[in-house]
């Protein structure tokens, strides 16, 4: 028995996206949903840092970096329009968010 | 069972529990501190794939910094009181029913896929630099600098973004 094998990675990839889309689509409350957001980038960057090792090839942990940045930047522009709709609304739940009009 | 299979059985098990916990758990404080937990689980899944300085990073920015500022705006909206259950519609059923086919059909995928033989390994100098914080930031500054500069002024945009979109009155 060598090493644990890439595709157990990858699978264990796909459960979290799978698990972060069940999270978009089943939770109402506009943060959860987010974080369901944060779930499916983080399945992808498993993916990355998994076909990284599998080839010895560092650019899959530059694009999980990358990815982190560019997810610290979805979440406070994502957080930003929460509390923006908040305040325009008053309520976080996307059912009785219909439209963007005020 | 070499002790790399356990962890890795232990991180897995753990970091698909606690994700399973943000979804259903009520309360979004007790969401966000299950992802929290979620992220330090897939760090040590990181470092099983020879990717500390990823493994860091993670901790750093998703666990600290994201974390913190969702934690920040739920007491900020003060939405720290029991959501409604979960309520299961004929439409909702469907969505879950499809994304498990969509995992089966990955996992399925995943498993046919040909091992790779991972020679590169044998060569212990390659090994030693692999995911090193070295290694890491020299490919960043040569070959992907554009991109990081890039990413850079993404950032700057994104923190001006927040500050314009969450101010009560520009």
């Amino acid at each position: 028995m060598g090493h644990v094998p890439t595709s157990w990675y990858l699978i264990l990839a796909a459960a979290l996206f799978c698990i972060g889309v069940v999270g978009v689509l089943l939770r109402r409350n506009a943060l959860v949903a987010f974080m369901g957001i944060e779930l499916m980038l983080n399945a992808a960057n498993l993916t990355f840092v998994a076909f990284a090792r599998a080839r010895g090839d560092l650019a899959g942990h530059v694009s999980a970096f990358f990815v982190i940045a560019v997810a610290a930047a979805e979440a406070s522009v994502g957080l930003a329009i929460v509390i923006a709709l908040y305040r325009a609304r008053g309520t976080v739940n996307i059912d009785e968010i219909k439209t963007m009009r005020h | 069972m070499t002790p790399e299979y356990v962890f890795f059985l232990f991180f897995a098990f753990a970091t698909v529990f606690a994700s399973v916990a943000v979804v259903i758990l009520r309360n979004p404080v007790a969401s966000a501190m299950a992802l929290v937990a979620a992220f330090f689980f897939l760090a040590g899944i990181y470092v099983l794939l020879w990717a500390p300085t990823i493994a860091v990073i993670q901790v750093l920015v998703y666990a600290g910094a994201i974390m913190v500022l969702f934690l920040f705006v739920i007491m900020l909206l003060a939405l720290s009181h029991q959501g409604p259950p979960l309520t299961l519609s004929l439409a909702r059923l469907l969505g879950v029913a499809s994304v498990a086919a969509l995992f089966v059909a990955l996992a399925s995928l995943f498993l046919k896929l040909p091992e790779e033989p991972m020679t590169w390994a044998n060569d212990p100098s390659r090994l030693q630099a692999f995911g090193s914080i070295q290694a890491l930031g020299e490919t960043l500054y040569t070959k992907w600098l554009f991109p990081f500069e890039a990413v850079s002024l993404l950032l700057l945009v994104a923190i001006l973004g927040a500050v314009v979109v969450a101010k009560a009155k520009v």
